[in-house]
């Protein structure tokens, strides 16, 4: 069997007309241990990294894919089925130049408007992320390091500043915490590792494109970012896949880690591939994104924008430890054709005097079906903890769905908690009104839509708001009329 | 330049139109006025395109082609502009937005290129000033937490800027003062040329005190009833529209 679909890999490669050379460095389909001692060689980590693996490897053997509350449908996985490394023997195997790259995937760039060089630039750092882990720091890494910035790939972190990845990895989101992330943290592969010291803010915005690329081959990346004290970055992800046919899995988890006074935000353009008309095809995204305000006045602010993926689970949450610290959610999530979305947050006040800000907007399309599930808990010591959800969603057209968990735990009286929450269906009217102006059907779908995310858009840093609005517009591309 | 003939249309499948004639001329202002539920409205929805109004019999020539053949937006396009009673909000949207687009959407369909960024804002504010509405709208929402005045006074300077061949304005007095009646029935009045026709749809002759008509019609139980100059406008005042019913059910 394996060699079979080995095969198939190796001919799927050549159509795609990637590399040639990938046999030594992508394993067959499979999980067990020794897959997990195998990642670990490759990546010359050292032995506490193994074991702390392994060591969820065994709890995740323990626990069962969560089915029952989240309002998603899908088969159980498969997860034999699944090649757990791939990356080619060495670096100069990936794509060299834009004309080796998937033209999906430059076609994707050119819809969404990306200039040219940047595009190039994107390209390369996408296909370097999957393959091998090549960070897109090398070209401003000594701009950073002047800074005293750190920011590679965590399989780098690992043997380059273990006493830091040491110290906070699992330390926000540990081994055990549910099912995927469990799984994730026995055989990540790749992902990013940031860390800004005390009193620095980060010159630049940091970013990286992840994108997952062969078939069979599941996406579990690990990300870890730590602000020390006073310490302020902001940091983008982008996400894409080809199409297949078949579903393919991504699970991965995020850790940031704010000290006192220290601010971290974290932006998201998540279009991993949604699957096709039909419903046949796409990602399986599975994320576990959680930042820890552990000290006093620490800020962590989630933006994110969530268009791809057949199905999304996903949940960015704060601990609000520290007093006075903040927590910010701002999210909008496009669901067409027959992608599942179920996503929210969860605001855990802790310390006293914490706030927390929700803005979700949720917009669905065609036989799509989302629900946004929101956790505010405030816990007896949060004194005078404040949250603030506004929850809208909007529809287009009659067959999709919509639906709203509110959560909410409140352990002190002294707590403010309000919940906003609106369903509407694109106005009839306000469609009716713009094209009386002569505007297209579908560019006042766009303008109506945009409108309705205005609130998030307006928090994501300059350059990702025009990209979050082209992204939009294609992925509503055909959803009326 | 628009030519009704014999217009039957239902709404919800009641019979709102029930045979209604009307043509106007390039240059010609008339003024439709008439009881509530004679199917003033429906007569302006259908002429729009909207969706739920469903012409049974009869033609509309718009510059010689078919009307009712046209989508909503080609419509609009090709310089038939409805300014509405109640008009919609729509939230996060600038009005300045909204304004670019829809002129970008006309010119490219008569084959122009999109106005310069500098020219627009010109143009724009030329507009406001004659509308007597200050700058900050541009940056507001559309219509959104708008006066009643000033929603209407925002529909005249879409028209303003737009420039429509036929202007089709539907209860544009409903809600306004006396000041904002007359900012909307200057700007409705510079509108006035050779070239362009206007509707006017309302149910009050004091609108039409600000804007003189041409034509007066009474439209009734869906048929025009009744055709005349200004002086029709003094006698509805003063008598009401009981008696054109009456003559016209004898």
């Amino acid at each position: 069997m394996a060699n079979e679909a080995m095969e198939q890999l190796v001919r799927k490669e050549y159509k795609q007309g990637f590399y040639t050379d990938i046999e030594s460095d992508t394993l067959p389909p499979g999980l067990d241990e020794s897959v997990i001692r195998h990642i670990s060689s490759i990546k010359q980590e050292p032995e506490w990294m193994l074991s702390w693996r392994l060591e969820a490897y065994r709890h995740w053997l323990t626990m069962t894919e969560p089915h029952h509350w989240a309002k998603l449908k899908y088969p159980s996985i498969d997860y034999q089925s699944v090649s757990y490394y791939s990356a080619p023997k060495k670096p100069e195997d990936a794509p060299q130049s834009l004309d080796e790259v998937d033209p999906k995937l430059l076609e994707t760039y050119e819809k969404l408007g990306i200039p040219l060089h940047e595009r190039a630039a994107l390209a390369g750092v996408a296909v370097d992320a999957v393959f091998d882990s090549v960070s897109v720091t090398t070209t401003f890494k000594d701009q950073l390091a002047e800074a005293g910035v750190i920011f590679c790939s965590i399989s780098e972190a690992i043997r380059e500043y273990p006493e830091l990845v040491r110290q906070y990895l699992g330390s926000v989101v540990p081994q055990g915490d549910n099912y995927f992330a469990a799984l994730n943290s026995a055989v990540f592969t790749d992902g990013s590792f940031v860390y800004v010291p005390e009193g620095v803010t980060c010159p630049m915005e940091l970013s990286t494109y992840f994108r997952i690329n062969q078939a069979n081959t599941g996406q579990f990346e690990r990300t870890l970012i730590i602000c020390d004290k006073r310490a302020q970055v902001s940091y983008l992800e982008g996400c894409t896949a080809p199409q297949r046919d078949e579903n393919q899995l991504h699970a991965a988890v995020v850790e940031l880690v704010a000290l006192e006074d220290a601010y971290i935000k974290y932006s998201t353009v998540q279009n991993w591939y949604p699957g096709d008309e039909d419903g046949k095809g796409g990602i399986y995204n599975f994320v576990t994104k959680r930042g820890d305000c552990r000290e006093d006045r620490a800020k962590i602010s989630w933006t994110q924008v969530e268009t791809g993926s057949a199905l999304t689970w996903k949940y960015p949450s704060c601990i609000l430890r520290g007093r006075d610290s903040v927590g910010e959610f701002y999210s909008v999530a496009v669901t067409n054709n027959h992608q599942q979305a179920d996503t929210g947050t969860k605001m855990i006040h802790i310390g006293e005097n914490t706030r927390s800000t929700i803005i979700s907007k949720g917009i669905s399309a065609g036989h799509s079906d989302q629900s946004y599930r929101g956790l505010v808990k405030v816990a007896p010591s949060a004194r005078n903890a404040r949250n603030f959800t506004q929850c809208d969603s909007l529809l287009l057209g009659a067959s999709c769905g919509a639906h709203t968990f509110p959560y909410q735990e409140i352990g002190n009286a002294s707590a403010q908690v309000e919940h906003e929450a609106t369903t509407s269906k694109i106005g009839e009217d306000q469609l009716f009104y713009c094209m009386q102006r002569g505007i297209s059907e579908e560019d006042a779908v766009n303008m109506i839509v945009n409108g309705f995310c205005k609130d998030v858009f307006k928090e994501l840093p300059m350059e990702f708001a025009v990209e979050a609005e082209a992204l939009l517009n294609v992925s509503l591309e055909g959803a009326v009329g | 330049m628009l030519e009704i003939k014999g217009l039957h249309a239902k709404v919800e499948g009641n019979e709102i139109l029930k045979g209604l004639d009307l043509t106007i001329n390039p240059g010609e202002v008339h003024a439709i006025m008439g009881p509530n539920g004679a199917g003033k409205s429906t007569l302006s929805a259908v002429l729009a395109g909207r969706d739920g109004y469903e012409v049974t019999a009869g033609e509309i020539l718009f510059e010689g082609d078919n009307l009712l053949e046209m989508e909503v937006e080609d419509r609009a396009r090709a310089g038939l502009m409805l300014a509405f009673q109640y008009p919609v909000e729509i939230p996060g949207v600038k009005n300045v937005y909204l304004l670019k687009a829809a002129l970008n959407a006309q010119r490219a369909a008569r084959g122009e290129a999109e106005i310069e960024a500098p020219a627009f804002m010109k143009l724009v504010r030329e507009k406001l000033a004659q509308m007597k509405m200050d700058k900050s709208f541009l940056h507001r929402a559309v219509n959104e937490g708008f006066s009643g005045g000033e929603k209407k006074r925002n529909e005249i300077l879409q028209m303003l800027v737009l420039e429509p061949k036929l202007a089709i304005l539907d209860e544009i007095d409903s809600g306004l003062d006396i000041d904002a009646l007359r900012v909307v029935a200057d700007g409705v009045n510079s509108l006035r040329s050779e070239q362009r026709g206007v509707l006017m749809i309302t149910h009050y002759q004091r609108l039409l005190d600000y804007i003189v008509p041409d034509v007066i019609h009474v439209l009734a139980d869906g048929r025009i009833v009744k055709t005349g100059d200004k002086s029709l406008a003094l006698e509805l005042e003063a008598r009401g529209y009981d008696w054109l019913l009456e003559a016209d059910a004898s």
